[in-house]
């Protein structure tokens, strides 16, 4: 199938690009794995009361999707647009709205019957 | 009180059990279809169509394939619209049972928001925005392609449901927990659910095409801040679109799941709530509501500019109040259930918000005002719609502020005062925005103009009817009258206001019939368009061919202010040199994406029925074909320098 | 309007400054727009988990969340996946060395993790079903398997999808085309990890303390 004219430089272009030792991506590890088990620790000893616990390990799940949007999907990397940072950002509020907004609003059986 | 004629025409309708309206239209496909089919093979035309249309990838072919079907909806969902005014026409008419009437309104509804409004909309987008922006084509042209063919299988997914056993009944919001298998049994309800799932499937994928097209895609030069109105509308709502339309997907697939493997969502036993379907349903269906408008004002403010001969007004400003629409829009949501009875904090939070869209929304109505102040106004059809749109608009928009107060929307909630309002921003907005759309791009889409006197006839006898047909649903609104109500007795003093209606009602219809031969005679007689700049517009898409060569540009436009094509006019124009031509890079046609939108039919028929083995065969042949595209690497083409030579000197450039 | 010669065909030139996913402009195209379909993700899993959490009380006398749920299994689940995240990311970084064997080897362990995940997975549900925690069982339970079903329908689209993506690298090797595909699946797999990262926390966590 692959007979058209790029062919040429399909198996020619080497980008000059190259990158070191994984950094990033080990740190990551290291924090997502440290995050995980610091929410497990906190619930199986019932460190918390339970409102404090739950916003807590809500909390560390947020800074673990920032480790991966950042250390593991490198959202920042220049790739010459930052729009992929607003539809992320959108995203986010969107979801936010969302979530936080039916719990209010679906309240309504508990608050008035 | 009515004279006796009156009554015995009830009893002469009465003598038709709906059944038989259902076998003539079953006649009138079948008889259709076979005329089509006949035609088709008789001319030998089968080819034709499926290498210049049905595995198109072009914006612009695309585009016109949206409108056209989108034009059949309007057809099927305004027949619903005339059944319903002839049903409610007088008191205790039996002329559609009552059954029948809960079918009606459901299909009307919907067909006329999702497989109307919104498809004509994008197929004026596909047509217009790629040009504006001087692109040769979208980001993703097969995905584009798919697009389309989801949304047109899902539209026959739907409308064949009252052929093959029977059409949803639960209205356009088919609220649970009426719409559960328990209250509604039968395939009617699921072909609701699979048809819009389809759809909708094709509407997230065009909303992620048209941001990226307009976001990277652009003519050098063009900052955001130099795009023209319509571009902007249609970032914006791509926007809303991508973020809005995921929620109708889960919403949609919660309802079905609760249908085909009994789970208990919105169910009212074993815990389910049928209040978070209202509640998932209206998280998507208030941005729908901009989403079918935002366009509509793009269409507006470059029509009105250009027939004003000015700038717009205020550029910023509506970038601004679009940009402020679009955020407000995911945040106002419950003002369509203050009476379920949440909180009063919930109720006030969510009026208040709405109220706020007033504020943007107001700053766009005298952006257009100004716009046209001092302007040397023509008054062309297209700027006639804009000029019937502002009023009608205002009316529509400001009882929307009423309903927006908690308090007052106990006393409107679900009165035809309500069904008023959204018929008056549905069609004073929507409808004659793209009807202005319409007739402005028509010469580019076509190469001809629509007639100009048929034009003013269709907008007078139009905007004529069609407050003839609203207007007096807000009095029997604040009378009492409920949405959906079958029939009504009479002395309320509501019969000579619903006569009204239905009377409107009909004329609307025979408008329609006005631009119908419009069109039909225009094909002969219209206007042909030889410049490529037929109304000496403003933008980029007036300065191509029309209807404009297949990659668009020859050579892409330099952009340097808004409205450049005008400036350019101004500094007197330079065609592009043929010595400067380049081969250019196409994306080639593709029949994949035909058959992934037949499969996805197959797999969403097989699921209406439970038919597991229909709905798996569908299932692996969108996989296959997925798979088939992944390894296919001959996707492109280039067009040689010779043919774009002999395509410009053939168009005179 | 002075009409620019050189930026007519600069979709198809090949900058080999950067890496290769990004090298032509079709591709950053493709990223882009790929991203913003993950918003759209972000979107249709927060329905999901606004849904599970509304119904999340709603037991109907059947089994709770802190009945069912399994510390170790869904331990075992985090892990695997989350350790899958990371080598996918591995194999992007040897793809952008042009390392083309050590890319295969990473992708290889991170279809094996997600084999393993989804297995679990099906082997949690088999084990609720059985002790008649049925998807029609009560309102949460039908909440619970949407959303992680949902889940994990994901991540074995992403299985078969990561397959037949190694299948075009393993025949025409790390070219712009193929680099990007390769990328795209990778943004696709930490993203439903991300999830993943939430399902554990709102489902498991919270559903052994409430």
């Amino acid at each position: 199938m692959d007979t058209s004219h790029h062919d040429g430089y399909e198996h020619t272009a080497v980008s000059t690009h190259r990158e070191g030792f994984p950094w990033k991506d080990i740190i990551g590890l290291v924090l997502s794995l440290a995050l995980t088990f610091t929410s497990l620790h906190i619930v199986l000893t019932h460190a918390l009361p339970i409102g404090a616990l739950i916003t807590a390990i809500v909390v560390l799940a947020v800074f673990q999707l920032f480790v991966q949007l950042f250390l593991f999907m490198h959202l920042t990397e220049k790739t010459g647009t930052r729009s992929n940072i607003g539809a992320m950002a959108f995203g986010l509020f969107v979801a936010f709205t969302i979530v936080a907004g039916s719990i209010w609003i679906m309240a309504f059986n508990s608050s008035s019957s | 009180m009515l004279p006796r004629y009156f009554y015995n025409f009830s009893t002469f309708m009465s003598m038709f059990p709906h059944n038989y309206l259902i076998y003539g239209a079953d006649v009138s496909i079948v008889g259709a279809t076979a005329l089509i089919i006949f035609v088709l093979t008789y001319f030998k035309k089968w080819k034709w169509l499926w290498d210049n249309w049905i595995t198109t990838v072009d914006h612009k072919r695309i585009g016109i394939m949206y409108i056209l079907a989108a034009f059949a909806m309007f057809f099927r969902g305004g027949t619903d619209g005339l059944l319903m005014r002839t049903q409610l026409a007088l008191p205790n008419l039996h002329f559609l049972s009552a059954q029948h009437y809960d079918e009606i309104f459901t299909t009307h509804g919907t067909i006329m928001i999702l497989f109307m409004a919104m498809p004509m909309l994008i197929g004026l987008i596909n047509v217009a925005v790629p040009l504006q922006i001087g692109a040769r084509d979208v980001a993703f042209p097969y995905l584009n392609a798919i697009s389309f063919w989801t949304f047109f299988f899902g539209a026959m997914l739907f409308n064949i449901s009252f052929v093959f056993g029977g059409s949803p009944d639960a209205g356009w919001t088919s609220y649970a927990p009426l719409s559960e298998l328990q209250f509604d049994p039968g395939p009617g309800e699921n072909y609701y659910l699979l048809g819009l799932q389809l759809a909708g499937i094709g509407t997230i994928a065009t909303g992620v095409n048209f941001l990226v097209t307009i976001l990277k895609m652009r003519a050098p030069g063009m900052t955001l801040m130099k795009m023209p109105q319509f571009t902007w509308a249609t970032l914006i709502t791509s926007i809303i679109i991508i973020f809005a339309f995921p929620v109708l997907t889960v919403a949609l697939a919660l309802l079905t799941i609760d249908r085909l493997a009994g789970a208990h969502f919105f169910t009212i036993a074993a815990g389910g709530m049928p209040m978070m379907w209202v509640n998932l349903f209206w998280i998507w269906g208030h941005p729908e509501v901009y989403i079918v408008i935002l366009p509509a004002f793009g269409i507006l403010s470059d029509v009105i500019s250009t027939f004003s001969g000015k700038k717009i007004f205020g550029y910023t400003a509506m970038v601004v109040s679009l940009a402020a629409i679009a955020a407000l829009s995911f945040t106002v949501w419950v003002h369509h259930f203050f009476t379920m009875g949440a909180g009063a904090a919930v109720n006030s939070f969510f009026g208040v918000s709405t109220m706020l869209i007033a504020i943007p929304t107001g700053v766009k109505i005298f952006n257009w005002l100004f716009t046209m102040y001092r302007g040397r106004i023509r008054f062309t059809t297209p700027m006639l719609w804009a000029l019937a749109f502002i009023p009608t608009f205002v009316v529509g928009g400001m009882t929307g502020v009423m309903l927006a107060v908690a308090p007052a929307d106990y006393q409107y909630h679900n009165s035809y005062f309500l069904v008023s309002h959204f018929h008056y921003v549905l069609i004073g907005g929507t409808v004659f925005g793209a009807f202005a759309g319409i007739y402005y791009w028509w010469p580019k889409m076509f190469g001809h103009k629509l007639n100009e006197r048929l034009g003013r006839w269709h907008v007078g006898t139009f905007v004529l009817f069609f407050n003839m047909t609203f207007f007096p649903m807000y009095i029997v609104g604040l009378m009492g009258m409920t949405r959906r109500m079958y029939t009504y007795p009479s002395g309320l003093g509501w019969t000579a206001l619903n006569l009204i209606e239905t009377i409107g009602a009909f004329g609307q219809g025979a408008s329609m019939m006005i631009m119908a031969v419009n069109i039909v005679r225009s094909i002969k007689f219209g206007e042909r368009d030889v410049t490529g700049d037929i109304w000496d517009g403003r933008t980029l898409e007036w300065s191509t061919t029309s209807p404009a060569a297949e990659y668009n540009f020859s050579v892409l436009p330099q952009v340097t202010s808004v409205d450049e094509w005008w400036e350019e006019k101004k500094r007197g124009v330079v065609r592009p040199d043929h010595a400067t031509f380049k081969p250019i890079h196409m994306p080639n046609n593709s029949g994949w994406p035909f058959l992934i939108g037949l499969s996805f039919f197959i797999a969403g028929f097989g699921l209406v029925f439970n038919w597991w083995l229909s709905a798996i065969v569908g299932a692996l042949g969108i996989i296959t074909f997925l798979f088939l595209r992944s390894f296919d690497y001959n996707t492109d083409h280039y067009i040689p320098v010779d043919e774009v030579k002999r395509v410009e000197a053939a168009a005179g450039r | 309007m002075a009409y620019s010669i050189p930026s007519d065909d600069h979709e198809h030139a090949i900058d080999t400054s950067g890496p290769l996913e990004y090298s032509t402009e079709e591709n950053k195209l493709k990223i882009l727009g790929f991203w913003v379909f993950l918003g759209a993700e972000f979107v249709l899993f927060s329905c999901l988990f606004a849904t599970y959490i509304v119904l999340h009380g709603n037991t109907a006398g059947g089994p709770t969340s802190q009945q069912l749920y399994d510390v170790n299994g869904f331990m075992t689940e985090t892990m695997l996946l989350l350790v899958s995240s990371f080598t996918s990311g591995l194999a992007i970084h040897a793809m952008r060395n042009n390392q083309k064997n050590q890319m295969i080897v990473w992708w290889i362990i991170t279809m094996g993790l997600g084999a393993g995940f989804v297995g679990m997975e099906i082997s949690e549900f088999v084990h609720y079903v059985s002790i008649g925690a049925t998807i029609s069982r009560s309102a949460f339970l039908s909440g619970f398997f949407t959303l992680v079903g949902t889940h994990g329908a994901h991540v074995t689209l992403g299985f078969f999808w990561m397959l037949s993506i190694l299948i075009q690298i393993i025949r025409k090797g790390i070219t712009p085309i193929t680099a990007r595909k390769a990328f795209v699946v990778s943004l696709y797999w930490h993203f439903l990890d991300v999830v993943w990262i939430f399902i554990f926390t709102v489902v498991y966590l919270t559903g052994k303390v409430v």
